[in-house]
């Protein structure tokens, strides 16, 4: 078994384990983390399927996809986080009025 | 001449999307009305000398050649899905314009136009591109501009349901990356037509298809994955949700028939597609039960689109059962899908005007509705013609397409899906145009200028007939560079 078999099955255990984060966990916060934790299981996957041998320079395609990903799930990640504090300042606004009100 | 043109698609709007945030309001509003209608216009043209040429436009980017660089592809199918692209789009930026009003010009409101114009570009490129990591980017950049504006109004309803589409959406691009990312490392290249060439049915490539499907499945709404899709799409401000009913969900159905009919063709065997059908008819059934179900007008018509779309998977059997009749269920899903996508948009912007114009989109209180306003129902009832099916409509003639490869392959299952999909639609449309028929109890509430709205309603919804009656174009049009043949 060589090492970056090993490193590619542990990229798709990350992305399971995300995965399954993401179903197990209610909490918005958490499933933010448990989505950003696919992610980096897909980032590994792709970086150690790159590498050929230590005589062959690796496969740069892959490096490119993993960039482009990253900045789409930071922003993915900014956006959500954005929108979870929103959330909970127009809740928190509604339920004050709904108090004032009774 | 064209792929400067295709070029110009993406340029456009992307440049809009800038001038919306940097300019002053005048250059504003100059700007994205030209690049609406000039986009439209560029579409038209790059669909027009394709369709007169009859070739493919390949376009490699920079000179680097495939498959380490990034190709643009577009045939017959991608230029019909930029012209209905156009046209709707076009139509939702002067409603948006009329709907928002002066609230748009500053404020929070204000961030429409740059993410609207993003989703565009994003959108053009989608169909433009024949690359299956570009596709990815595109999604994506779709999904949080869609995102952000359906959290526009910043009520907490919008809000909720922004997060239920972001997470989903996020797990969807995230699922479809790993299926890329092993494509990629099984088969070579990201190229769609090489990775066509090259599909060979072994193990890493089941894994990659499975993940690849189930992400766009989620996008899609497919029965089961389809339960955010009414909260997001009904509690948007309308102009989005014209957007994401008619043109985000079109947008991910279109690369399922694309790989499905090519890269992923060496999968389908039956009982891989009996699965797609059976969760389709579901789709179909479910989805229309619950529209008959709902009190208001912009979740009958959410509802209707996960029905709709179940469509497009309800005819997947066929083609492992009845090799022969793959060409007509390839242009049957696609006619519909683009009828579709036009009707469905036309059917909010009528349900918006209506909800403008009343203050709510009840339906036990539309009562008179059709006396006070005929034209807004008069859109509704035309989109809706195209929703059920009913002749002369696109959505006939795709339907028609697809009901003649099932009786060919002999499956009375999907024939009678088809029909009972069909009248569960007649149900739920004409429940809707029943109560807003009646005689008005008073007149109507205060006097607002909806005319301007109405009439792009109006004009949205003719779109699915003009289809059915002059269907030859389209027909010609995606007979360019398609998998299987001239049309039927």
């Amino acid at each position: 078994m060589t090492v970056n078999l090993l490193y590619s099955i542990t990229g798709l255990l990350i992305f399971f384990m995300g995965i399954c984060g993401l179903m197990f966990h209610r909490s918005l916060v958490r499933q933010t983390l448990a989505l950003n934790i696919a992610g980096a299981g897909i980032f590994l996957f792709l970086v150690a399927q790159a590498y050929k041998s230590d005589t062959v320079p690796p496969d740069p395609v892959p490096h490119g996809l993993v960039l482009t990903g990253i900045v789409i799930g930071a922003s993915a990640t900014a956006l959500m986080l954005f929108l979870i504090g929103v959330h909970q300042s127009v809740s928190k606004s509604s339920n004050d009025e709904g108090e004032r009100g009774s | 001449m064209t792929p400067y043109l295709v070029i110009a698609l993406l340029v456009i709007p992307i440049a809009a999307s800038f001038s919306a945030l940097l300019t002053n309001h005048i250059v504003r509003l100059a700007s994205r009305r030209l690049a609406a209608l000039t986009i439209f216009c560029c579409a038209s043209l790059v669909a027009y000398e394709i369709t007169l040429s009859g070739e493919v436009v390949d376009i490699v980017l920079s000179g680097w050649q495939v498959p380490l660089g990034i190709r643009l592809h577009v045939d017959g199918l991608s230029a019909l899905l930029l012209v209905m692209t156009g046209f709707i789009a076009a139509c939702i930026t002067f409603f948006a314009e009329a709907y928002f009003g002066k609230q748009a010009q500053r404020g929070r409101l204000a961030f429409f136009w740059p993410l609207w114009f993003l989703a565009w570009t994003a959108l053009n490129g989608l169909f433009v591109s024949g690359d299956a990591f570009n596709l990815y980017v595109t999604l994506e950049i779709i999904n949080l501009a869609a995102v952000a504006m359906v959290a526009l109004p910043r009520t907490e309803e919008a809000v909720k349901a922004a997060l239920g589409y972001l997470v989903i959406a996020f797990l969807g691009s995230l699922s479809y990356l790993f299926g890329v990312a092993i494509l990629y490392t099984s088969l070579g290249t990201l190229d769609i037509q090489l990775l066509a060439h090259r599909a060979v049915a072994d193990g890493p490539f089941i894994l990659a298809a499975v993940l690849m499907l189930i992400g766009l499945m989620i996008k899609t709404a497919l029965f089961p994955l389809h339960f955010w899709l009414p909260p997001a799409h009904a509690s948007a401000p309308t102009p989005v949700s014209a957007l994401l009913s008619g043109l985000v969900v079109t947008a991910s159905a279109y690369m399922i028939v694309r790989f499905g009919f090519t890269v992923f063709a060496p999968l389908l065997t039956t009982p891989v597609t009996m699965l797609l059908g059976l969760l389709g008819a579901l789709a179909v059934v479910w989805g229309s039960l619950h529209a008959f179900m709902q009190e208001r007008v912009k979740m009958v018509i959410a509802y209707s689109t996960i029905a709709q779309l179940g469509y497009v998977f309800v005819v997947f059997p066929i083609v492992t059962i009845n090799p022969d009749s793959v060409s007509l269920v390839w242009y049957g899903v696609l006619y519909f899908m683009v009828s579709h996508a036009c009707a469905k948009a036309a059917a909010f912007l009528a349900a918006g005007t209506l909800k403008k114009a009343l203050g709510h989109d009840s339906i036990a209180h539309i009562g008179g509705a059709a006396i006070h306003w005929p034209m807004v129902l008069m859109a509704f009832g035309l989109a809706g013609v195209n929703l059920i099916g009913l002749p002369p409509s696109g959505g006939f003639i795709g339907k028609w397409l697809m009901l003649q490869g099932a009786i060919k392959a002999g499956q009375w299952l999907i024939v009678a899906t088809l029909i009972v999909g069909s009248l569960l639609a007649a149900a739920y449309i004409f429940r809707v145009l029943r109560v807003a028929l009646r005689t008005p109890e008073g007149p109507p509430p205060q006097a607002q200028n909806i005319a301007p709205l109405a009439a792009l309603a109006l004009i949205l919804a003719m779109a699915p007939l003009l289809l059915g009656v002059f269907s030859q174009f389209p027909f010609a049009l995606l007979a360019v560079g398609s998998p299987f043949g001239g049309a039927p």
